[in-house]
């Protein structure tokens, strides 16, 4: 059984008991455990069911490569599925439960599958599941959907926030062992401005573990040396509990940084994600174990070597009794030492090397430990739990020479370097024979926009595998780096390392070399996806011969550890199936991030509310106060009506307009967008912009325009002003704003960058308010002495008046057909000038209108809005905008492309009024449809409604509608078909609904 | 061919699998084939299938420089749709949803076409009168779509939160028979069957330049070696702006990043495909039960395959506050695929400058959907050197001519 020792545990702070709940059963911990060793302490071994099988899953390993370990944590809006137990700090109340079964995790009828395993092998399910056709949706579908995934789903709104951090700096080490932390030292003294960053709560990594000394101290000294060190150092920020996820272009890192995970109490955010822009990466990020292929190797109970040692060293925890250790390499009789020493049995080290091992084996047999050479296993027994192994001959094919009873099975692949923040963005790795396995490729490393290295690998993850070569890799490593970076490293050496030699490893993965199908079958690589060594071989077999194509077939490395602990030794099977040396095999893509991060922590601070950043006008408040009923316009909130006490939104909108019309109505127009464009060739540059001729305008005066795509498709439109000679104001569409600023920008800086011209976007600078109805005149001229008469103050001219003591600019426009100026205020002025109107105004019945109004009394006009008459397909010439275009310029953006033949086509859709018969409203998008059908034998169509109101003024439906040949055929009644497939008949008309003569604008 | 169905998986269990055959052969190249395809991916593929089934030339060789399959058909998030708005669209996208109904018996691979349906929200007034024009659209098309309510919406996905602050649903584009299918699969079932008509599927051959005389395309060059052709059809996404190149044209494309991610698998949670393309993210549940997630295109021009952290947290950002609940799932991985956007987000098949030169390209961040139907309009087009009525509209000359298709009309983000 698994236990708690007496002895051991250098990080238990063993004064301090926790309890914790798994699977509703109380349990025992104490400081300084993870989720993994304090459910180890309670004989807890089983803690899941695989993914496919539903096979019994315990710990195979202590940190972030455990593929098994994974539990619901947490309840209500703290609730979290998949939790690695390995890198969950235990906290006192916290709760969990295992996953993926059902109803127990003992009995669990999805084991079921265990039992068909014969009949479910790699990609089984493409070859079948076929028929009927229709089951695939209603029955199997719906089967595989709930026996698969793992975690639960949360159900209640997330309880904690989370944030976003940014750092600049030189050098950024991502790895606290030995050999990061001897980089960052190097890197500080040179006098780089160095992050280092851990993922554990814990300095030192493995090097604590395994022992040695450093220049003649224990290794465990020189770290408490170097942190102190490293702690002086103004120059030096550390970090732990946070990871590198992340490596992308340019040497921009992320950063995760587990903040209250490990003490959820405390205030503030759970997780802060950090961007990091670093000169130079180090990635000091250490080697993974890897597990050996046998029969039986994924029964709870196996473990890998590295993790049995890290239980008992570091958290004073027994994996079992009796343990039989299994190996290719030396590393592994440190768990066998470090477990007699623990005075735990260890019946027997297999070590399948015919020449067994080292100075470490000697130490082992020194404690009269048995040692067998050229042995292996040749299964695992036990189902929920090992209770014993078989052994054979390595060479052999699996005869049993002897069984011997057992409660844990230490295993040992030898170590791979972590290089995936090495690989994310493009480091190469190669192939090293002799420590079997990948290393970082220094002369191909990620390289940044001049060509040069940014990420530079220290220790393990360079693949130097000794404590000396680990601390004289990494002090180069951080040397490089500083120098890189602009820092003259100093002259100091590095510090000298001893840790006992090793024999050399063997290439071994699967065990006994002859194994037969039978075994091969039962020899896991994936233990989360359940895939074997005979899954890889099917996949060779059957011509997913591309380590991509085996990997996707099998699902080999495409669990929740992505492939940590399996990937290596699922393509040396696979190189083997396919008689292929393992480079030639190479390996799959490693992708951000290294371990899973949590969506809340990418969400970062925007939610709810501030999900996007708001735009605010100055006279937003009132419109909150005055139940404005917004809508989104972009990042603004526009009012679309402002309903009254049991109004409904449609009749607010109406009762606006007809008060509008009547009297007075005021709309906040600040979202309109509003750019300076300025200079001596401000002129030439807007003729070019616009279709209109814009140069020849007077200043004091205003002119609509046109702005067109270089494909000649309408984008924008609005009011120009002429301010000075060199001065224009242009007004864009809410939306626009930006979008023509950028477009400005564009061909000012790409096309154009000798025109004396500057565009400044100086929306959010104004406020702006329309001032509409035939009592506007009457308004101003309450707030002014000058005189606004028509004489005086023409249409489609602008003055710029003090109202009261505001200084405003007054344009003489309108987008309604009323009387109507807009008025703009310097932004900080837009509430004050917006409640004198509303008091001035109340004599005339003044009434605030939303968009919808607007809406309405444009269309009753026969005036275009972009986004409804266009959509990237319009011309202004389909629009019957033919006017705004200039013929006098020789050119303007868009007028090559109109000339293009599709453009001119006499067929294109032209725009028309429609009125329907009986007065009601048509609906939004319906098309027009003519006589007979198309070529794929649908109804023809012949156009679409682009607008369709009911008109307050008037009392009946309005609507705008492109149409083939539309302006001939005013007066003609066509069919708009209706979605339910009736017809409703419409009349063509003349755009122009209301006030055709312009009688009301015009006074 | 050794059928695949649930017998011969018995059959085959009982003597451990060791019966089954290669799905594809690895051929060495011939000299010349009657038809070069350049590309493995869903496109290429389909193409030599149609040209196999409906014109009986099996002549093929189908070159891919890497690994069948292993561009953006194996990277993409599978989402299957044909609500689109222009007539030449809609009608390409559902002759292809509609091959995709029967796709796993006519390839006899189950590639798990899942009709689970497909939900475009609309979170303002202007999404709704667009998708409403859709559903119109639609409705003369002959595609079945409907614009639903926003209490539609929760019933059908309830942990959509249709009530945020800042962009309530007001409802959505529903397209019931719209759905997800297994990518990988329907690359491998392509390659099965067309194996099996005889083809050559050459993978790991890199075309490295296109040979002509007269105006007429002679072979290409390959790492394997010169191969000559009486047609060659271009279909390599991503990259066709380069192959182009080789040929002596241009295309009025350019090739970004486009990336998506999946969290960790949880149990059901989601049944149907949701769409927000005011705040740029889409999501779905895999069978396994990931969730799958894209948003939009990177901003710069890129040939690698991987893309900035930018465009991940926007989307995520935008999904964690559509879908509260991921907040607390994680990002399990990220990756990217080369996406060849045209100036009007439609895709080009048609001939090219080369007489007996095809090209098949422009599909950008949609083009999963549409691969039978791909496919098929290209093999009608290579077997009879001129477009058929499913490509008609989509050929080079309507750029010159300016009659576009854009799609990006009714939605930002066209997936
Ligand atoms: C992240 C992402 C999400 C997406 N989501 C969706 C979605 O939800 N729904 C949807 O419908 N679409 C989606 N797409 C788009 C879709 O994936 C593509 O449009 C579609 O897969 C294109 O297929 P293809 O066969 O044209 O290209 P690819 O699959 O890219 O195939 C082209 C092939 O050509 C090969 N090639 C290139 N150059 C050469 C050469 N010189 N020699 C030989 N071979 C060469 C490449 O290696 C590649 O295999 C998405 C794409 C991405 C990247």
């Amino acid at each position: 059984m698994s236990t708690r020792l007496a002895t051991h545990g250098r990080l238990l702070d063993k004064s301090r008991p926790l309890t914790f709940t798994f699977n509703g059963k109380s349990f025992k911990g104490v400081e300084g455990d993870t989720l993994a060793s304090a459910l180890l302490a309670n004989d807890q071994m089983m803690i899941g069911r695989s993914f496919k099988y539903h096979r019994p899953r315990g710990l195979v390993a202590s940190g972030a490569e455990e593929p098994n370990g994974l539990v619901n944590m947490g309840e209500g809006g703290k609730f979290e599925p998949n939790q690695r137990v390995t890198t969950t700090e235990l906290f006192d109340g916290l709760t969990c439960k295992s996953q993926n079964h059902w109803p127990s995790l003992d009995y669990d009828i999805g084991a079921i599958n265990n039992h068909m395993a014969r009949f479910m092998p790699a990609g089984f399910y493409y070859k079948t599941f076929m028929f009927p056709r229709f089951a695939w949706k209603h029955v199997f579908e719906p089967v595989i959907r709930m026996s698969a995934g793992l975690g639960n789903a949360p159900k209640d709104r997330d309880a904690d926030t989370y944030e976003h951090f940014y750092a600049f700096v030189d050098v950024l080490v991502i790895g606290g062992g030995v050999a990061g932390l001897q980089a960052a030292k190097a890197a500080g003294d040179a006098g780089a401005k160095v992050l280092l960053i851990e993922q554990t709560a814990h300095w030192g990594g493995r090097a604590a573990v395994d022992g040695g000394t450093v220049d003649g101290v224990p290794v465990q000294a020189f770290i408490d040396a170097t942190i102190d060190a490293l702690d002086a150092m103004p120059n030096v920020q550390m970090r732990h509990r946070m990871m590198g996820a992340g490596v992308y272009d340019h040497g921009y890192v992320l950063g995760y940084e587990r903040l209250t995970d490990h003490a959820p109490k405390t205030a503030g955010p759970r997780h802060r994600l950090w961007r990091i822009c670093a000169a130079q990466t180090i990635t000091a990020t250490g080697a993974l174990e890897r597990g050996l292929s046998f029969a039986g190797n994924d029964i709870p109970g196996v473990l890998l070597a590295s993790a049995v040692r890290d239980y008992a060293v570091n958290f004073g925890v027994s994996v079992g009794d009796r343990t039989v250790v299994v190996t290719n390499n030396d590393d592994a009789y440190r768990t066998a030492i470090s477990l007699k020493e623990a005075g735990l049995d260890v019946p027997v080290i297999l070590d399948a090397r015919p020449t067994g091992g080292g100075a470490l084996a000697d130490a082992a047999r020194a404690l009269g430990i048995r040692v067998e050479n050229g042995k292996a296993i040749a299964s695992v027994q036990g189902g929920k739990r090992v209770t014993g192994v078989a052994i054979c001959d390595q060479a052999g094919e699996g005869a049993v020479l002897e069984e011997i009873r057992c409660d844990c099975v230490a295993m040992s692949g030898g170590w791979s370097p972590v290089v995936h923040l090495w690989s994310h963005c493009g480091g190469k790795l190669n192939w090293d024979d002799d420590a079997v396995h990948f290393r970082p490729d220094p002369d191909r490393p990620p390289t940044g926009a001049k060509g040069e290295a940014f990420v530079i690998t220290a220790g393990n993850a360079s693949g130097e595998m000794d404590l000396h070569s680990v601390l004289q890799d990494a002090d180069k490593a951080g040397k490089s780096a500083a120098k890189a970076s602009g820092h003259a490293p100093t002259r100091t050496a590095a510090p000298t390392g001893e840790s006992a030699p090793e024999a050399v490893m063997m290439a071994i993965w699967l065990m006994p070399h002859g194994a037969p199908i039978k075994l091969r079958a039962k020899s896991w690589l994936d233990y989360q996806n359940d895939v074997k060594v005979s899954d890889i071989q099917l996949a060779a077999q059957e011509g997913y011969e591309s380590v991509e194509h085996a990997k996707r077939y099998t699902t080999l490395g495409m669990a929740t550890d992505q492939g940590k602990l399996s990937n290596i030794n699922g393509l040396a099977t696979l190189a083997n199936a396919l008689d292929a040396e393992i480079p030639q095999v190479g390996t799959t893509t490693f992708r951000p991030p290294y371990t899973p991060i949590s969506m809340g922590a990418i969400g970062g601070e925007a939610r709810g509310d501030i999900f996007q950043p708001i735009r605010r006008t100055p006279m937003q408040g009132w419109h909150e106060a005055n139940n404005g009923d917004f809508e989104p316009v972009g990042h603004w909130r526009r009012v679309f009506c402002y309903p009254k006490a049991d109004e409904t939104r449609e009749q607010a909108a109406h009762r606006e307009v007809l008060a509008t019309r009547a009297s007075l109505g005021l709309l906040d127009a600040s979202t309109l967008g509003k750019i300076i464009v300025k200079g001596p060739d401000a002129g030439k540059f807007l003729d070019m912009l616009y279709t209109n001729m814009m140069s020849t305008l007077k200043p004091g005066r205003c002119r609509y325009g046109l702005m067109c795509s270089e494909n000649g498709f309408l984008m924008d439109d609005g009011v120009v002003a002429r301010i000075d000679d060199d001065t224009f104001l242009c007004h864009t569409t809410t939306g626009g704003a930006e979008r023509i600023h950028a477009h400005m920008e564009e061909w000012l800086q790409t096309e154009w960058w000798d025109w004396q011209v500057y565009a400044a976007n100086v929306t959010e600078q104004y406020a702006q308010i329309a001032v509409v109805g035939p009592n506007a005149r009457k308004l101003l001229q309450k707030l002014t002495d000058e005189d606004v008469s028509n004489d005086a103050f023409s249409f489609m001219g602008w003055s710029d008046l003090t109202l009261g003591h505001i200084k405003a600019r007054v344009f003489r426009i309108s987008f309604s057909g009323e009387l109507s100026y807009e008025i703009a205020v310097s932004a900080s002025q837009g509430r004050a000038l917006w409640d004198r109107l509303l008091v001035a105004g109340k004599e005339f019945g003044v009434t605030p209108y939303g968009t919808e109004a607007l809406h309405i009394m444009r269309a009753e006009k026969g005036f275009i809005m972009i986004g409804d008459e266009t959509d990237g397909t319009v011309i202004p010439q389909d629009l019957g905008l033919n006017w705004a275009i200039s013929k006098k310029k020789t050119d303007y953006l868009g007028k090559r492309a109109q000339q293009r033949s599709h453009m001119a086509d006499p067929d294109r859709w032209k725009l028309v009024g429609l009125k329907t018969l009986d007065g009601g409203t048509l609906p939004d998008g319906a098309y027009i449809v003519g006589e007979g059908v198309n070529a794929n034998g649908q109804r023809r169509v012949i156009g679409r409604v682009t607008s369709t109101y009911h008109s307050p003024t008037l009392g009946y439906g309005i609507a705008f509608a492109l149409l083939l040949h539309g302006p001939d055929r005013m007066g003609e009644v066509v069919n708009v078909a209706m979605i339910d497939d009736v017809d409703v008949p419409a009349q063509v008309c003349d755009l122009v609904f209301f006030d055709k003569d312009g009688e009301k604008q015009n006074v | 061919m050794k059928r695949y169905s649930v017998f011969a998986i018995a059959r085959e269990a009982a003597r451990y699998h060791s019966g089954w055959s290669r799905a594809w052969k690895s051929p060495v190249p011939q000299k010349k084939y009657d038809v070069v395809i350049i590309g493995a991916g869903g496109h290429g593929l389909a193409t030599a299938f149609y040209l196999g089934k409906n014109f009986g030339i099996t002549n093929v060789a189908i070159i891919e420089k890497g690994w069948l399959g292993g561009g953006n058909t194996g990277r993409n998030t599978t989402i299957i749709r044909s609500n689109y708005l222009q007539d030449p669209s809609a009608a390409i996208y559902e002759k292809a949803r509609s091959l995709y109904e029967t796709m796993s018996q006519d390839l006899n691979y189950n590639v798990m076409f899942s009709p689970r349906g497909v939900m475009m929200l609309a979170q303002t007034e202007h999404e709704v009168r667009g998708y409403k024009r859709t559903a119109h659209a639609n409705a003369l098309q002959g595609v079945s779509t409907e614009f639903i309510s926003a209490d539609r919406v929760k019933e059908l996905a309830p942990i959509i939160n249709i009530s945020g602050p800042r962009y309530p649903v007001l409802g959505a584009l529903w397209q019931e028979r719209g759905g997800t299918a297994r990518h990988d699969a329907v690359a491998w079932g392509y390659a099965r069957a067309c194996s099996d008509m005889g083809m050559d599927i050459l993978q790991k051959c890199e075309v490295t330049g296109v040979r002509s005389i007269g105006g007429k395309v002679v072979g290409v060059d390959t790492t394997k070696g010169a191969i000559d052709c009486e047609k060659l059809a271009i279909v390599v996404a991503g990259n066709s702006g380069d192959i182009a190149r080789m040929a002596g044209f241009r295309l009025p494309m350019e090739s970004v990043a486009l990336q998506a991610l999946v969290s960790e698998p949880i149990k059901p949670a989601l049944d149907v495909v949701v769409m927000a393309n005011t705040v740029h993210g889409y999501m779905s549940q895999s069978d396994k039960g990931e969730m799958v997630i894209g948003g939009g295109t990177d901003a710069y021009n890129n040939y690698t395959q991987r893309g900035g952290f930018h465009h991940i947290e926007e989307t995520v950002r935008a999904l964690v506050e559509t879908f509260p609940m991921i907040s607390r799932l994680k990002m399990l991985r990220q990756w990217g695929g080369i996406v060849d956007v045209t100036g009007d987000r439609s895709p080009i098949i048609g001939t090219t400058p080369l007489g007996n030169c095809f090209i098949n390209c422009g599909w950008g961040t949609g083009g999963f959907k549409s691969i039978p139907g791909g496919g098929w309009a290209t093999a009608e087009l290579i077997a009879k050197g001129t477009p058929g009525p499913l490509c008609a509209e989509f050929g080079l000359n309507r750029f010159t001519e300016g009659r576009f298709i854009d799609e990006s009309v009714a939605a930002g983000v066209a997936h």
